[in-house]
């Protein structure tokens, strides 16, 4: 397995993904305290398997996610723990928007007059993303909205919550190999009237495999055996 | 008017149709408390799936009922919901399997019977997979959502005889599982039949 640390600067607008090995975590952190992210996720090995909105949530009774939660897989796996967050909140229940949305949110931004600071959108830049992987439009899921809160009150009503602490950060664990998507483009309930969505510093770090005790592991005995079932995977 | 199709899906059963563009479809919970996993394509497209995410966002509410648009992933309506005596219909909790069985009560829950299996089985004579089961409806299922963020599966909130009535907005394939989940309250813990009405008004 590969050890290595990695930095880099997710863009305003920009696609991305890669592999996280197993036990390595991604960190993103946020200077602006105004970031939204988008992650998919899928078993790097066998991306038939993905992040689960509903298997997630209902395992561990929660419509969002935060420190000593996990992303579950559709197949009663662990992709990701989630072993820090100074947020508190991840949106999980809103999806992400299309171009359609994004031109009726906040007017044209085509290339030819923008160049490189055109509007993308999440949908768009997932599927770009995708495709680099073998993956189509089929395989776009439900997704976390990093950095967002969305609350739902007593009616039903879904309403965004605007704001967390500049400098907020989250660090997710691969609990196997897995592909993360990323798209760093407005949220689809963000009421913002302009197009600008912040950069967002990425980290990569070698960690050591989660312990009998890790909080991630014992937040719930849902989790628990979510963890036996990964770890006895090949 | 006589319905073109008047079928009852027993307990654990699946069931599926093409709705023709105009066609209701009216689901009859005959017990109560009886959740009806399912989902909706393009008939044509089977890519633009019904997208919870989306009819969430762009309803501005978490619970389906009466006025309800239910979008495909491209954000165009598959169907409307037109007549709800139930009054709450879940989008959030999906469909039970056996592996998040194993992960949400026990280890040796593998073998049970669940929604996922009835998916990909009545899905395999459309051509669909793993692939394409995407959030689904579940009528009749109560799972609250409260302002802290807590999320529960709670008794039914139907009873015998409620239905929801849903109209297509274009041609339509509609899958469905009759849940069998037997360990939580999502069917009364007494999975039952329900009646499929499909009609033109």
């Amino acid at each position: 397995m590969t050890d290595y640390d990695h930095a880099e600067t997710l863009h305003p607008g920009q696609g991305w993904s890669r592999i996280l090995p197993r036990h390595h975590t991604l960190t993103l952190s946020d200077p602006s305290g105004r970031a939204s992210v988008a992650l998919f996720a899928f078993r790097a090995d066998q991306p038939l398997e993905r992040y689960n909105m509903s298997d997630t949530l209902k395992a561990q009774h929660t419509a969002f996610l935060t420190a000593g939660r996990v992303l579950m897989s559709d197949m009663g796996h662990v992709l990701l723990s989630i072993t820090a967050d100074s947020c508190g909140w991840h949106d999980t229940l809103s999806g992400h928007q299309d171009a359609e949305e994004s031109l009726a949110a906040y007017g044209p931004g085509t290339y030819q007059t923008l160049r490189n600071q055109r509007h993308r959108n999440t949908r768009d830049n997932a599927l770009v993303e995708f495709a680099k992987h073998g993956l189509g439009l089929r395989d776009l899921h439900a997704n976390v909205n990093l950095f967002t809160k969305v609350v739902v009150e007593a009616s039903g009503a879904v309403r965004f919550v605007p704001g967390h602490a500049a400098g907020a950060a989250i660090t997710l664990r691969a609990e196997m190999p897995v592909l993360v998507v990323l798209s760093n483009t407005p949220h689809p309930l963000n009421p913002a009237p302009t197009y600008d969505p912040p950069a967002v510093e990425l980290t990569i770090h070698r960690v050591p495999p989660p312990g009998l005790d890790d909080p991630c592991r014992i937040s719930r005995p849902e989790n628990g055996r979510a963890f036996a079932k990964t770890e006895a995977l090949p | 008017m006589t319905p073109r199709c008047d079928d009852t899906v027993l307990a654990g059963d699946g069931w599926t149709q093409v709705l023709r563009q105009g066609e209701h479809l009216r689901i009859v919970d005959l017990e109560g408390n009886q959740a009806v996993d399912t989902l909706f394509y393009d008939a044509h497209d089977h890519r633009d799936r019904y997208d919870a995410m989306r009819t969430i966002r762009q309803g501005g509410n978490l619970y389906l009922t009466t006025g309800a648009v239910l979008r495909g992933s491209s954000g165009r309506p598959l169907l409307t919901i037109v007549d709800d005596t139930c009054g709450r219909h879940d989008t959030v909790g999906g469909a039970c399997s056996c592996e998040s069985n194993q992960v949400r009560y026990s280890l040796d829950k593998l073998h049970m019977h669940s929604c996922r299996d009835t998916f990909l089985l009545l899905g395999a004579r459309h051509g669909l997979g793993k692939r394409d089961l995407a959030a689904n409806v579940n009528f009749f299922m109560n799972v609250p959502v409260t302002p802290e963020g807590g999320l529960s599966f709670a008794d039914g909130v139907s009873g015998p005889g409620h239905h929801v009535e849903l109209r297509a907005e274009r041609d339509v394939l509609v899958v469905v599982s009759n849940c069998p989940q037997l360990n939580n309250p999502c069917n009364g813990w007494n999975p039952t039949p329900v009646r499929m009405l499909v009609f033109t008004p």
